[in-house]
């Protein structure tokens, strides 16, 4: 494991586009981690001063100021948290449910994994902003709703693929080896195909976790996110949009975070598929 | 094939079950503050909600089937006319940007795989990931802001100036070439540009992608060298042979692409104003529409679930070997 995953960083640290992935990576969960220490005025994220409303960029405010005078570069520094916490307990939580319900559809041959992936199935058969809309707007705005929202709508996306994973696996010879030793099902399945299909797992969680940051955004663009004074990125796009053209510094700085972070995603998971799923591989030479 | 009704069903049971997890409830919130409990009661059995809940899902059920989605408690109209009102502005939208994000996204693709690691191929890639990490929202509000309101070259938002063409299909491009309106069909036109580029950047980005991926397979299998040996000209072997074998892989991306493009429509509406389906969602959100929000997750859940339906025939068709 020890030697596979030096294989892995010596890899990806020799191919430029996954190096500037990970680096968008690295620099979000600094500054997530450090935002109360980076943040000129970390206090803004709670605190209004109408009388500094709408000031353009400059050394004091080097994003500007926001409608109620909060300084739009310390509350962009927090709503990295947000950020990272949504995205990672939704793609948490849906890689916990989603994992053994395919593992487990995939291993047996029966009506439970019928009828489990016919579930799936319905919830892959609606774009997941639409569910996701319909459950957010029921439950109230707010991060936790958030949360259940995108996790609810997208458990099925590993479930799916663990499944197809699983089911090729069964048919391999080291499976069909640890069944007649008379291994269990569940040794089976958590000890000789889970780890086989892991790097499928990794890839498809990489890139889900930009999805997910887009879909999260929306929802907070549609005033379904955390509710104001919430310093989250797709809510405070939408609090801009009447101070346009005039306040053009309002909206950029959380379009460029969002398009920064969904990049960084999506390059490293790029390079990661490259090394770990090679049948998919895009074709770079040709 | 066999399995589209009972997707439907289960979409069905979804959004009902989804509608009747309301913490707070929906007709007291609708009644207002100063209704008393007898009047909240009358509402609760005008809209069904009095009866046990297994009753109110088989009712949902034949209402659905029957074309009846409730009444919405805002527009006091019923939401199934609300929808299909509003169904052509975002077909109309969805069929630019459809046709948009081909034509220009196949050609691209073919380029960028034919001159691979050349200048254009590493432009184009960076394109196709900007595309895929761009917030839809964001960039609509970026486009407003130079073309119609620095440049004022395009409508800031809106369909149309004016009260559009004479109503035939409801597609406002059409309908002004069917009467011959042709200032209705500039207006309409000049108003599609930017939600259409909009929603078209993402969906092109993903046709570049796989169609430059199907290139670079097929350039390289026996029967391209076999072609190239017989001295047949190489840009007839690329846009005629290799293209229609490479825009296989594409065509089994259409219903993603639509995903994209539904997913899409609700904020770039929100955004251009455009009175679609996506609209209808926000505006059923601002206003706590519960019925209203169900019925648009069940119309575009069913009109992705057809598409998808569409696409397998079709993949069939064109690639025989999928049939077993």
């Amino acid at each position: 494991m020890l030697e596979s995953t030096k294989f892995i960083i010596s890899k990806l640290s020799r191919d430029r586009t996954s190096l500037v992935g990970a680096f968008l990576l690295i620099a979000l969960v600094l500054i997530a981690i450090f935002a109360p220490v980076l943040a000129p005025y970390p206090e803004d994220v709670t605190e209004f001063h109408p009388p500094e409303r709408l000031f353009g960029p400059s050394m004091l405010h080097f994003f500007g100021t926001d409608r109620m005078g909060s300084d739009i570069f310390s509350r962009m520094l927090f709503g990295a948290r947000i950020t990272i916490a949504i995205a990672v307990i939704a793609v948490g939580v849906s890689v916990l449910v989603g994992v053994p319900i395919g593992l487990i559809a995939g291993y047996n041959r029966n009506w439970i994994s019928d009828g489990l992936m016919r579930i799936s199935d319905i919830f892959l058969a609606v774009p997941q902003i639409i569910l996701a809309i319909a459950i957010a707007q029921t439950l109230g705005p707010s991060i936790e709703n958030v949360i259940l929202a995108l996790s609810a709508t997208y458990w099925p996306f590993w479930a799916r693929l663990v499944y197809a994973e699983t089911r090729s696996a069964l048919t391999e010879t080291y499976v069909e080896a640890s069944i007649a030793l008379g291994a269990s099902p569940f040794r089976v399945m958590v000890f000789h195909v889970l780890p086989n299909i892991s790097s499928s797992i990794i890839v498809r969680t990489t890139i889900g976790m930009g999805g997910t940051i887009l879909t999260a955004a929306a929802l907070g663009f549609l005033g379904l996110g955390p509710p104001a004074p919430s310093p989250e990125w797709g809510r405070t796009i939408a609090e801009s949009r009447e101070f346009l053209p005039e306040a053009w510094w309002y909206a950029t700085a959380p379009g460029v975070a969002i398009f920064l972070v969904v990049m960084g995603f999506n390059l490293f998971g790029d390079g990661l598929r490259d090394i770990l799923d090679p049948r998919t591989r895009r074709s770079n030479d040709g | 094939m066999l399995w589209f009704v009972p997707t439907l069903i289960g979409l069905m049971i979804i959004t009902f079950t989804i509608s009747h997890i309301i913490p707070a409830d929906p007709v007291a919130f609708f009644a207002g503050e100063n209704a008393t409990a007898e009047q909240i009661e009358a509402l609760r059995a005008r809209y069904g909600f009095d009866k046990p809940l297994h009753i109110q899902l088989v009712n949902y059920l034949i209402g659905v089937t029957q074309g009846d989605l409730g009444i919405s408690i805002y527009t006091q109209r019923p939401i199934s006319e609300d929808l299909l009102a509003r169904l052509p502005a975002t077909m109309e939208l969805t069929f630019m940007a459809v046709f948009f994000s081909t034509i220009v996204g196949v050609p691209l693709g073919v380029f960028a795989a034919v001159y691979r690691n050349s200048f254009l191929d590493h432009f184009l890639r960076v394109l196709t990931v900007s595309g895929l990490a761009i917030a839809s929202f964001w960039l609509a509000i970026l486009f407003q802001l130079l073309f119609a309101m620095e440049l004022q070259i395009t409508p800031l938002q809106g369909r149309i100036d004016g009260w559009g063409p004479e109503k035939i299909t409801g597609f406002f491009v059409l309908d002004s070439l069917l009467v011959a309106d042709w200032e209705s069909l500039q207006s309409a036109f000049s108003h599609l540009i930017l939600p259409t580029l909009t929603l078209a950047f993402p969906a092109m980005a993903t046709i570049v992608r796989f169609t430059r991926a199907g290139v670079l397979d097929a350039i390289n299998s026996n029967y391209v060298l076999y072609e190239q040996a017989m001295g047949l000209p190489s840009n007839l072997i690329i846009w005629k042979y290799v293209l229609r074998n490479a825009l296989i892989g594409t065509v089994t991306q259409i219903g993603l692409i639509f995903g994209i493009l539904i997913a899409g429509a609700v904020v770039v509406e929100a955004v251009f104003d455009w009175p679609g389906l996506g609209l209808y969602a926000v505006e059923a959100i601002m206003n706590s529409d519960y019925s209203a929000i169900m019925g648009f997750t069940l119309v575009t859940g069913a009109f992705f679930i057809i598409v998808n339906l569409i696409v397998d025939i079709l993949h069939g068709i064109i690639d025989p070997r999928t049939q077993d």
